[in-house]
């Protein structure tokens, strides 16, 4: 621990508040310029050229889009409940900042270093249904309420399956602690003896996020826009970027349960000289690419296809894998002792 | 403060932090923008109709079952955590525990998908 | 000083809120405010160096009980004027069966004493460098297993009433079967019809007009 003013009280909190800000800002430009690069990447699987008038390469953008939304009018529907209105884009986008607080982007640098740090991130995912419930009841719209409705149904669904799929990473590593589940990838990636689970934790996730094939919530060409249909300005951008910001967690949480987290793909020197955020947002941004490029490809799903697929496909298929994994390692004595 | 109390303090200020952004965003645009409601703009989107009948209604009863469904399968995940981090404490005793455990939510599960409560049309 | 300040914050908010849930007009409203309260709760139970309690109470409480809650106040359209209507007649039966309760609280509290092997119990700290879950899992699933092994069968019960209340076999002719699709071939479904130049525009039979399954894309 750091001594002089950093170890008196307020010398924690000054210091918290620039770790967490050193966090926080590179990940929303990380959110900004995710918004962008969706639209060159289904520009360029469409063959068009995507946003490429606001400076070079059409970079400015996110931030062009940024203005032009504060400085829309903010439309409270008639018989909406005024405050909760306004108050469930901001937990939308909060949840999915305050996840991070316990991401390791390198050995130790995570903000929050707790025990409990995948249980944590487990429960703010779960409270992500919140934001969506929230905003459909509340804007007093038929077809808002719809696409709460669904969307809640679905995220609930699918949670049972991230959580087995995470359980069945946590038996190998015999810890909840984030930093610790890196490190027992040292020597071998999860993602090559959990490979299904790997597949199952990604599909998951496309679902826990709203995201194509699994946008039914949104499913802009029967219920419009779903949960956000009323809003407008910056409350609507908050839904977008909190979207965004989950897609970016989802993959990050890929990444340490299953591709190693900041460890070095290939472990030879040159490529372990090359400092851990580095990777980790190289492998963060491929899982990105992967949520554009499924997005680009597939068609939306059918909802009683989205329901069957996460309960009775992917909810046994965990739950068999888990109870697999635990043998095997039980059996052949390969269990960690932490 | 203890240790273990310092590594939960960042959350709180993330918290801190993206209510306060969350916040700005929101109260930002509702000053900066120029506000002109009317009655049609405020009515609530129905494809051009006047909106008719209560948003708020009832629903089908499936999506209560998977709420009650789900609560079943998330303690049964609540369950699992502390067995998958203590299972090499815990021995075979534990393990088969565990297996007996799963065993018998596994024939609710079937009960449920014979029963055709898994299935949308 | 920090950690008795948020202690502070944390039970005046949980105070209130619970406050809120009985006395917010709006049920949904009263839902919310148990939400928050039952957050609260658990940066009590973190104050409290419980860590796994207060994940497990958000993860089950917040994230699976509330949701069902929020569920049924919202979509039960309950007719909220209608339920205010009988307060002035209840109120006071109300009131006289809530004057006893708290009596009998009153009473159970006056005349209760703590059994000295609990005091014993609650100086037992958490074995060092053994983290919270780990020491719940040391025991729940070796020492408490046959209570471990009960919560199973509750759970069974649960899930079998909760079906058998709910639901309601529909056999509906909108069923998919996925396999049945997949396995049908293109001599089941296809027939290929030789048409002589210029009769199509004549006659078309409805079995020649298979149209292709729709392709919708993604926007």
């Amino acid at each position: 621990m750091a001594t002089g003013f950093f170890a008196t009280d307020f010398g924690i909190l000054i210091l918290t508040l620039l770790k967490s800000l050193a966090l926080i800002v590179p990940l929303l430009i990380g959110v900004a310029y995710l918004t962008y690069a969706e639209r060159k990447v289904l520009a360029a699987v469409q063959l068009r050229k995507g946003p490429n008038v606001t400076g070079p390469f059409g970079l400015w953008q996110p931030f062009a889009d940024a203005i032009k939304m504060l400085f829309k009018e903010t439309i409270i529907p008639d018989g909406s409940n005024r405050y909760l209105f306004l108050f469930a884009p901001v937990i939308t986008f909060g949840l999915a900042i305050i996840a991070w607080a316990v991401i390791p982007v390198n050995d130790h640098w995570a903000i929050a270093n707790i025990n409990v740090g995948m249980l944590y991130l487990f429960a703010i995912s779960s409270l992500g249904v919140y934001g969506v419930i929230i905003a459909g009841w509340a804007s007093n719209s038929k077809f808002a309420f719809l696409g709460a409705m669904r969307s809640a149904a679905q995220m609930v669904s699918y949670e049972v399956s991230i959580g087995l799929v995470i359980l069945s990473v946590l038996v190998c590593t015999g810890s909840l602690n984030l930093n610790a589940i890196v490190l027992a990838q040292r020597h071998i990636w999860f993602a090559i003896p959990l490979l299904p689970m790997l597949v199952v934790f990604f599909i998951s996730g496309l679902a826990e996020t709203n995201r194509a094939p699994f946008d039914l919530p949104e499913g802009e060409s029967e219920i419009v826009a779903g949960f956000f249909v009323e809003y407008s300005a910056m409350s609507f951008a908050l839904f977008f970027l909190g979207e965004y910001a989950n897609m970016i967690l989802m993959s990050g949480m890929t990444t340490i349960l299953f591709l190693g987290g900041w460890l070095s793909p290939i472990p030879f020197v040159p490529f372990t000289w090359v400092p851990g955020p580095i990777w980790f947002i190289l492998k963060v941004a491929v899982c990105l690419f992967v949520f554009l490029w499924v997005r680009a490809t597939l068609p939306r799903f059918r909802y009683d296809q989205l329901m069957q697929l996460g309960w009775k496909v992917f909810l046994p298929l965990s739950l068999g894998w888990l109870v697999l994994t635990a043998s095997v390692l039980e059996i052949f004595g390969w269990l960690p002792h932490a | 403060m203890q240790p273990s109390l310092m590594n939960y303090f960042p959350i709180l200020v993330f918290l801190g932090i993206a209510g306060l952004i969350g916040a700005a965003f929101v109260i930002g645009s509702l000053l900066v923008a120029r506000q002109n409601p009317y009655g049609e703009k405020l009515s609530a989107y129905e494809c051009g109709f006047e909106p008719f009948g209560d948003a708020r209604r009832k629903f089908d009863v499936r999506y209560y079952l998977v709420a009650i469904l789900f609560i079943i399968f998330d303690v049964e995940v609540a369950f699992l955590f502390p067995w998958a981090v203590s299972l090499s404490h815990i021995g075979m005793l534990g393990f088969w525990s565990m297996m007996g455990f799963l065993a018998i939510l596994v024939v609710g599960f079937i009960y449920e998908w014979r029963k055709g409560a898994l299935d949308w049309e | 000083m920090i950690s008795a300040i948020a202690f502070y914050v944390f039970a005046a908010i949980l105070l209130a809120s619970a406050c809120m849930v009985i006395t917010a007009r709006n049920p949904v409203h009263s839902v919310l405010f148990l939400i928050l309260a039952f957050i609260n709760a658990a940066a009590l139970f973190v104050l409290a160096g419980a860590e796994f309690l207060a994940m497990v109470l958000v993860i089950v409480y917040v994230g699976a009980v509330a949701v069902l809650f929020l569920f049924v106040v919202m979509m039960l359209d309950v007719d909220f004027a209608a339920l205010r209507e009988g307060f002035q007649r209840y109120a006071p039966l109300g009131l006289t069966i809530g004057f006893i309760l708290m009596v009998e609280i009153g009473l159970t509290a006056v005349n209760w004493t703590i059994a000295p092997a609990a005091h014993l119990a609650a100086l037992v700290p958490t074995p060092e460098h053994l983290a919270n879950t780990n020491a719940i899992g040391n025991l729940i699933y070796t020492r408490y297993m046959f209570a471990f092994e009960l919560v199973a069968l509750l759970l069974l019960v649960a899930m079998v009433g909760a079906i058998v209340l709910t639901h309601t076999d529909r056999r509906g002719p909108r069923r998919q079967n996925i396999h049945s699709q997949h396995d049908r071939t293109i001599a089941q479904t296809l027939t290929m019809v030789n048409m002589k130049l210029g009769d199509g525009s004549r006659q078309i039979t409805p079995a020649a007009t298979k149209a292709e399954p729709d392709k919708e894309t993604a926007q």
